[in-house]
Order: C-alpha cells, then sequence, then structure tokens
C-alpha cells in the first residue's frame, strides 16, 4: 500500500491554545479517508494542515511534520501555491465566485494555465462539471451567475471548480452539511466516483455518511486521533471502547 | 414608541424630533435660499450659462463653462492619480500587513484626513508648486511633452498642481472606504481562491471583484469630495477661468471661484451668478454624494445576504 | 509543455510579487508624504514661533505683529459652533439611534449623510444669504452658525453610532423597572455612550477648527482683538490664507507658524481620541 501523505507528531497551536496533539497518520492514495469526532475536536484543524489554509490564519503554529509523496509540506522552502493546486479543497459551506458558471470552474484553469487555448479551456470545464454531475443542470446556462444556483448545485460547482485544477488529493469538509438529503446523497455518491482518481479526505458529523462512503475512519477527540481504521472494522469491531461509544451514540 | 403615556416621553420625542428634522430643513433651506437668490442670473442667462465660455462681471457676462471645465479636469486628475494609490494602500492594509503594523498606517494615512484643506494650500504653493516647476513639470515635458497636456510654460501654479493636491487629499477617504468594503467580504471567498493554487495577488483579484461595487462607492464619494473642495485648489490653481489643454497653465473651478470673488461681489446680478454657480456645485456634490451611498449600501446588504447563505 | 509551464509560472509569481510589493510601496509613499507635510510645517513654523506671535495682533509688515486675535476669533467661533452644533447634533443623533427606524429616520440619515459631503464653502454662502445681507456686515455670530451648521450632522451620525453600541440589555433593564423612555435614555443610554459621544464631538470640533472656506465672507477677518459676536472676527484658517496668498516673505513665515499650531491642536485632538477610544472599545 502506497501513502500519499504521511503525518508523523503533528501538534498545532492556535497563539498558546494546542488544537491538535502527537498526531500520526497515513492516508493511503486512492481512498476516502473519513474524519469522524465530536464538534470542536480538531477535525477541521487537521483537514486545514494538510494543504496548509492554516498558514492565514496570523497565530497558527505547527510542529511535526506532514509528508506527501515523500516529501515533507512544512519544509522551508515549500511553495505553498503549487501544494494547494495539487491538493483541492471544498468548504462546508458552498463558496462560489461572483463570476458565472462557467468562469467559476474555468478560474484555477485559467490561473494555472494549465489549458492550450479557448477550445481545450471550454472541454476542461465540461469535464470537471460533469465529473462533478453537475453538467446537464447547467449546461444550458453556463454564462448566467453561479448565485442562481440552488444550495447543492453551488456545492457541486465548487467541487467542479476544485476538480477542474486536476489535484492529486481532495479535502472536503462537511460538505453536505448545509445540504438536504437528495443533494447529500448526490454528493456522497460523486465521493465515491471521484476515488478512482483522486484521494479524498472528508470530514463529517454523519456516521451513516462515513460508513458508505469511506474506506478508513479517524475518529478524533479533544484534539487527539483516537483511533485509525478500515471503516468496516472502525463501525463493526472498533480497537478503542471511547469510540465505541461514540459511534453506537451517534447511531443510536 | 412614543406613547407610552408619560408627557415626559412626549416632550423628549418632540424635542430630538425637531433636531433630527432641523437637519432636514437646513438642506431645504439652503436650496430655497440658494434658488431664490439665484433667480435673476437664471432668468437672465438660461441654460447657456452653463455653456457660455466668457466670465466677465464688469460686462455682465457670466458663462460657467471655464470652471465647470475645471473642476471636471482637477477632480478626474485627482481620481486618476488616488484610485491606483488608495486601492494599493486598501489592499496592503486588508490582505497583506500584520494586524499591528496595519493598525497604526491605518491611522496615519486617516491622519492626512484631518489636516485642514488650508494646510494643503500652504504646502501646495510652497512645497508641492517649486516641485513641479523645477523637477516634474521639465521631467514630464522631457518624456511625454509630445502630449499637449504636458506642453506650454510651467509656473507651478495650474490645473496640474490642483489635481495632485487633490488627490492628496481624496487618499484617505477613498482608502477607508475601500477598507472597510475588502474587510466586508467573507473571508470563503479567500480560502477558495487559495485552495484552488492562486497566489496572493490572484487572490485579491477575486476579493476586489467581490467589492467592486463598494469600491465604485468608495471612488464616487472621493470625487466628491474633489469636486467640492476649496481652499486648497484656490490656493494653487492660478484662478484664471480658462479651457486650455495645457495642465500646466492655471484654471479655476466653480469652488475657488466662490471663495476668491464671493466676498467682492457687491452687485446684484454678479451675486446672483455666483449663487447660480454656486447652486449648481451644491446639487451636483448632493447627486455624487447620494449615490456614492447608495453604491455602499449596496455592498453592505449584499455581503450580509452572502453571510446568511 | 514543461518548458512553457515555468516562464508560465515564473510570470505569474512575478507578477505576484511585484503587485504585492507595489501595494507596500503605496503605503510607505502615502506615509511619507504625511511625513513630509509634518516635518515642513514643523521646521518652517517653529522659527516664527513665540509669546509675542501668540498674542500680538497684525502689524504692517515688517514691524512683527502675531495672530492672538486670530486664535481667539477661532476659539470663540468653534465655542459658539459647537454651543449651537452639539445639542442639536446630539439630540438628532439620539432621535435616530432610539426612534429612527421609519422612513423619516431614514431620509434624516440620508439626508444628513449628504449633507455631510457638502462643499463647504456651500454653507458659507448659505449664511452669507441668510445672515451677513440682513445684517449688513460680516460677524463672528455668522461664521460660527456657519460652522454649526457643519457640525450638526457630523455629530448626529456619531451620537447614534455611539448610542447603537450600547448593549441593548441594559435599556431593557431599566425598562422592566418601569422606567419611561426617555428617563431610559437620559439615565442610562447617554450615560453609557457619554465617552463615545464626547469623542465624536471632539473630532467634529476639531474639524471645524481647521475650516476656511465658510468664515471668508461670514466671519471675514480682523486686525483687532474683537470680543463682540456681531463684528468681523479673524480666525487662524482664514488668516493662515491671507498670508500664504499675499506677496510677503514675513507673512509667509507667520502662515507657517500659525499653521504649526492649527495643525498640532487638530492632531493632538486625534492622537488623543484615538488613544482613548482604543482603550474603551
Ligand atoms: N481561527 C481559530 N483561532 C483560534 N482557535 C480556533 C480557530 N479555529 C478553531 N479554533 C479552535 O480549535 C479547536 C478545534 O476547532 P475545529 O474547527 O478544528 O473543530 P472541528 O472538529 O472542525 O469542529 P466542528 O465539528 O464543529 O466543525 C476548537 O476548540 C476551536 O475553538
Ligand atoms: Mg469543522
Amino acid at each position: 500500500m502506497e501513502s500519499k501523505i504521511s503525518v508523523k507528531n503533528l501538534d498545532f497551536f492556535y497563539g498558546s491554545n494546542q488544537a491538535l496533539y502527537d498526531i500520526s497518520l497515513d492516508i493511503p492514495e486512492r481512498e476516502v479517508i473519513a474524519f469522524i469526532g465530536p464538534s470542536g475536536c480538531g477535525k477541521s484543524t487537521f483537514l486545514r494542515t494538510l494543504n496548509r489554509m492554516n498558514d492565514t490564519i496570523a497565530s497558527a503554529s505547527v510542529k511535526g511534520s506532514v509528508m506527501m509523496d515523500g516529501k515533507n509540506i512544512y519544509a522551508s522552502g515549500t511553495d505553498v501555491v503549487a501544494l494547494r493546486r495539487r491538493v483541492g479543497m471544498v468548504f462546508q459551506k458552498s463558496n462560489p465566485f461572483p463570476k458565472s458558471i462557467f468562469e467559476n470552474v474555468a478560474y484555477g484553469i485559467r490561473i494555472n494555465g494549465i489549458h492550450s487555448n479557448k477550445a481545450d479551456l471550454e472541454e476542461r470545464v465540461e469535464r470537471a462539471l460533469k465529473n462533478a454531475a453537475l453538467w446537464e443542470e447547467v449546461k444550458d446556462r453556463l454564462n448566467s451567475s453561479a448565485f442562481g444556483l440552488s444550495g447543492g448545485q453551488q456545492q457541486r460547482l465548487c467541487i467542479a471548480r476544485a476538480l477542474a485544477v486536476q489535484p492529486e488529493v481532495i479535502l472536503m469538509d462537511e460538505p453536505a452539511s448545509a445540504l438536504d438529503p437528495i443533494a447529500t446523497q448526490k454528493i456522497e455518491e460523486l465521493v465515491v466516483e471521484l476515488k478512482r482518481d483522486y484521494t479524498i479526505v472528508i470530514v463529517t458529523h454523519n456516521m451513516q455518511q462515513a460508513a458508505r462512503v469511506s474506506d478508513r475512519t479517524a475518529f478524533f477527540m479533544l484534539g487527539k486521533l483516537v483511533e485509525f481504521n478500515p471503516t468496516q472494522k472502525m463501525f463493526t469491531n472498533p480497537d478503542e471502547k471511547l469510540t465505541e461509544d461514540y459511534i453506537t451514540g451517534r447511531f443510536g | 414608541m412614543a406613547n407610552t403615556g408619560t408627557k415626559g416621553d412626549k416632550v423628549f420625542h418632540a424635542v430630538v424630533f425637531a433636531a433630527a428634522l432641523s437637519i432636514i430643513l437646513i438642506v431645504a433651506a439652503v436650496i430655497a435660499v440658494m434658488f431664490q437668490s439665484a433667480i435673476p442670473s437664471m432668468e437672465r442667462f438660461g441654460i447657456g450659462f452653463l455653456f457660455g465660455r466668457e466670465w466677465k462681471p464688469a460686462q455682465e457676462e457670466f458663462g460657467a463653462l471655464p470652471f465647470i471645465f475645471g473642476t471636471v479636469t482637477s477632480s478626474v486628475i485627482a481620481l486618476i492619480l488616488s484610485i491606483p494609490v488608495s486601492l494599493g494602500i486598501a489592499i496592503f492594509l486588508v490582505e497583506q500587513a500584520p494586524k499591528k503594523l496595519a493598525r497604526p498606517i491605518a491611522f496615519m494615512v486617516e491622519l492626512l484626513a484631518a489636516i485642514p484643506s488650508v494646510v494643503y494650500g500652504l504646502w501646495g504653493i510652497f512645497v508641492l508648486a517649486p516641485l513641479i516647476r523645477e523637477y516634474i513639470g521639465p521631467f514630464l515635458q522631457t518624456y511625454v511633452g509630445f502630449l499637449p497636456i504636458f506642453q506650454g510654460r510651467i509656473t507651478g501654479i495650474g490645473m496640474l498642481t490642483a489635481g495632485i493636491i487633490l488627490a492628496l487629499m481624496i487618499t484617505p477617504i477613498i482608502t477607508s472606504v475601500v477598507r472597510d468594503v475588502l474587510e466586508a467580504v467573507p473571508h470563503t471567498q479567500r480560502e477558495a481562491a487559495l485552495a484552488l493554487g492562486a497566489t496572493k495577488w490572484e487572490t485579491t483579484m477575486i476579493v476586489l471583484g467581490n467589492a467592486s461595487s463598494g469600491i465604485a462607492g468608495a471612488v464616487v464619494l472621493g470625487l466628491g469630495r474633489a469636486v467640492g473642495e476649496t481652499m486648497a485648489v484656490t490656493m494653487v490653481i492660478g484662478n484664471s477661468p480658462q479651457i486650455v489643454a495645457s495642465l500646466f497653465e492655471p484654471a479655476n473651478t466653480i469652488a475657488s471661484l466662490l471663495a476668491a470673488n464671493f466676498a467682492e461681489a457687491t452687485d446684484e446680478m454678479y451675486l446672483s451668478a455666483l449663487i447660480e454657480i454656486g447652486l449648481v456645485l451644491f446639487l451636483v456634490t448632493f447627486i455624487i454624494n447620494a449615490f456614492a451611498k447608495l453604491l455602499i449600501l449596496s455592498v453592505a446588504s449584499k455581503t450580509n445576504a452572502a453571510k446568511q447563505g | 509543455m514543461s518548458e512553457t509551464a515555468t516562464t508560465f509560472e515564473r510570470k505569474r509569481r512575478g507578477i505576484n510579487l511585484l503587485m504585492t510589493s507595489l501595494t507596500a510601496v503605496c503605503a510607505v509613499f502615502t506615509i511619507a508624504v504625511l511625513v513630509a507635510i509634518l516635518g515642513y510645517i514643523g521646521v518652517r513654523g517653529i522659527s516664527s514661533l513665540s509669546i509675542e506671535f501668540l498674542t500680538d495682533t497684525p502689524k504692517p509688515v515688517g514691524e512683527g505683529g502675531g495672530i492672538g486675535n486670530s486664535i481667539l476669533g477661532s476659539a470663540i467661533m468653534t465655542l459658539l459652533a459647537a454651543f449651537i452644533g452639539l445639542p442639536v447634533g446630539i439630540a438628532a443623533g439620539v432621535y435616530l439611534a432610539e426612534f429612527g427606524k421609519n422612513w423619516f429616520g431614514n431620509t434624516v440619515r440620508f439626508v444628513a449623510d449628504t449633507l455631510i459631503g457638502v462643499p463647504s464653502i456651500i454653507i458659507g454662502i448659505f449664511v452669507y444669504t441668510l445672515v451677513v445681507l440682513p445684517m449688513g456686515r460680516q460677524s463672528g455670530f455668522a461664521g460660527g452658525l456657519a460652522l454649526a451648521i457643519i457640525m450638526i450632522p457630523i455629530v448626529a451620525r456619531t451620537t447614534e453610532e455611539m448610542i447603537g453600541l450600547v448593549p441593548h440589555s441594559m435599556r431593557e433593564g431599566a425598562l422592566a423597572l418601569g422606567a419611561p423612555q426617555w428617563r431610559v435614555t437620559w439615565n442610562i443610554v447617554l450615560p453609557a455612550a457619554a465617552s463615545g459621544i464626547a469623542t465624536g464631538a471632539m473630532l467634529a470640533i476639531a474639524r471645524v477648527t481647521g475650516e476656511t472656506a465658510p468664515l471668508l465672507f461670514t466671519a471675514l477677518n480682523s486686525r483687532f482683538y474683537n470680543y463682540y459676536l456681531d463684528q468681523p472676527m479673524s480666525s487662524l484658517t482664514v488668516q493662515i490664507f491671507n498670508y500664504a496668498t499675499g506677496p510677503f516673505e514675513v507673512e509667509h513665515a507667520m502662515a507657517w507658524a500659525a499653521t504649526l499650531l492649527l495643525v498640532t491642536l487638530i492632531l493632538v485632538i486625534n492622537i488623543l481620541v484615538r488613544f482613548f477610544t482604543r482603550k474603551r472599545f
């Protein structure tokens, strides 16, 4: 098993408050990893250490290492911009740009100079929208504002936008928490689809969702990684008593 | 609200209501008084007043065009110079500088707005005008002197000097509104761009896209200030009502015409003509400011909507 | 492919570095201008400052003289403006904050904001036609009135803002005790907002102290110490304007010295206000 991302002894601080304690875990390539745990336990914080999104918080500091394809992304001299292109992210609340549907997806392609010409750009946008299972719904109004889409459609647009730059890893922070069951189901199907080409890390509060979509699950509590195991095992026969209590409590 | 019964409440409400009403009454009175005083001039010259090119009080010939031209040109120069700098500062303060540095810098920029107009004028006469005469003007003539706007004799007093002073004066105003507008852009927009591998500057462009109507509002507000600015302009523009291409030549604006001549206008028609042109200035700035406010308000309501989902 | 990709990347990073540095340059440049203006005022102004200068009245060119009467005139007119403008402005602000959530309040708010942006020379013309023409001469009263009109909308809007910062629970606490609305406002809300309102008032005073245009043909100028409000009155700003635009070297020097005094006063107010508000909110 090839591990895409390998985290070792990671501590994370907001100013003097420690939010993550000594996290070590390996994320294999082309799998879906779910992060679960009570609110405030540090799931989002941990997720955001994987593409160094926490760099935007002035008080944040990190100890330990995050290896991606064998290179520490926290090593000095790391190109954060290039890193984030390789590690895409989808946020809890959809955040389309105030641009047309087409331009939202085209944005990342343009700034990164991925396309060779206009036809190529259009093709890439179409492919991203198809991969995000949105194409059929928007193909006739690509030039209208992204704000005109429904919440679920906006979230899939954001996924398409992330896919368009061809990342290797996609981080998703509760991507379906603001959506209705049908939109949620679409996103879940999409995640399973995308696993063929991408490594996906998804934070969720929904145990069934974790069970349905993920290959492995990591359970966090109070900033510590309690257990990390194949999802199957985690939900039937966890190693830790804490995990069992949490999962049964949440399932009940 | 006022009818909770007690007499005290009624009196209290009446007093503060009267004070609030007084603001509307002041504006209404300004319009009424100026309109009334401007009637003789309006009846005599009609709409042609705005397009006449000659201003000869002794011959009772009053054409406002040179002053309108001067006001528009000096304000446009000010905007051209100020917009990039103001945006630059605001972006630096909101998107780049650490909080500890941003605060004192923002305060110092705001201090520029606290310096009185007459002080800018003084500085303009004795520092900026010589600088333009000795260095900036000759420099421009050497390199872009083929442009008609940079030809002619450089005295240091004229349109360009006024435009530069105005630019200095409106920069803190535009900066502070743009800052507020940028700060109101949801953080998620920046994260979305960064997560796609955008550079700092590319992310900033996304933020600016979000803030575009607010930035437009800030610029319009700056324009309003430039159009109405009086003392600093009157001290450096040369007060000569002419319409010429060269920015080194003296010119005049509506506000500085009023400042320089109102006290001497004893003749009724002269006074009426000055008040009419003042009324034009008043209405124009009123409309500009109202427009700016609408633009800025539209941002506030849009970002609120975005925050609510 | 990779060749073009790297040139593309290099260009991208280059633009990023260039533009982000340029924004810093804008900030540095603007601060440099501020320092240049203030520094020049300091250097030029300090050499002419003296006790005589601060207390004397103007004398014919070459015989010295000072700006004592202008200082007094500015003080009198600013006080008069505060005397009229602060009560009206604060009361209007109270209306906006406490009862202003209706179409009338919105109108007042809108008109006040636009009035703030109206060139102050227009206010000068207004007062000239309304007061100076009927009275037949310029006066300190007319000047003070023009300044008051400029203050009112500024004070009204800052007062409203400051009252808005008073927590709603404070109000409800008093109302729950059966206090009438006006008592709640008077005894609870205004005291809680007092420091903020005072701050706004100080800034408005600093602002009108620096006004010139509305005084030019309302208060005019005077060469003498004048305590009477119905007489033309000198002010620092008009005096600076006259000296600066005149032909004499010695008068230019006096303009710088008077400017040093004026700017110091205004900056001190601004810095103090900043210092106190930072602590409070
Ligand atoms: N920007 C920040 N500055 C300071 N502390 C923060 C910041 N963001 C999060 N925290 C703190 O760090 C801890 C972990 O927060 P985090 O958002 O990672 O939790 P989470 O597991 O994602 O919770 P949720 O399920 O509610 O999203 C919390 O105690 C939170 O208060
Ligand atoms: Mg979270």
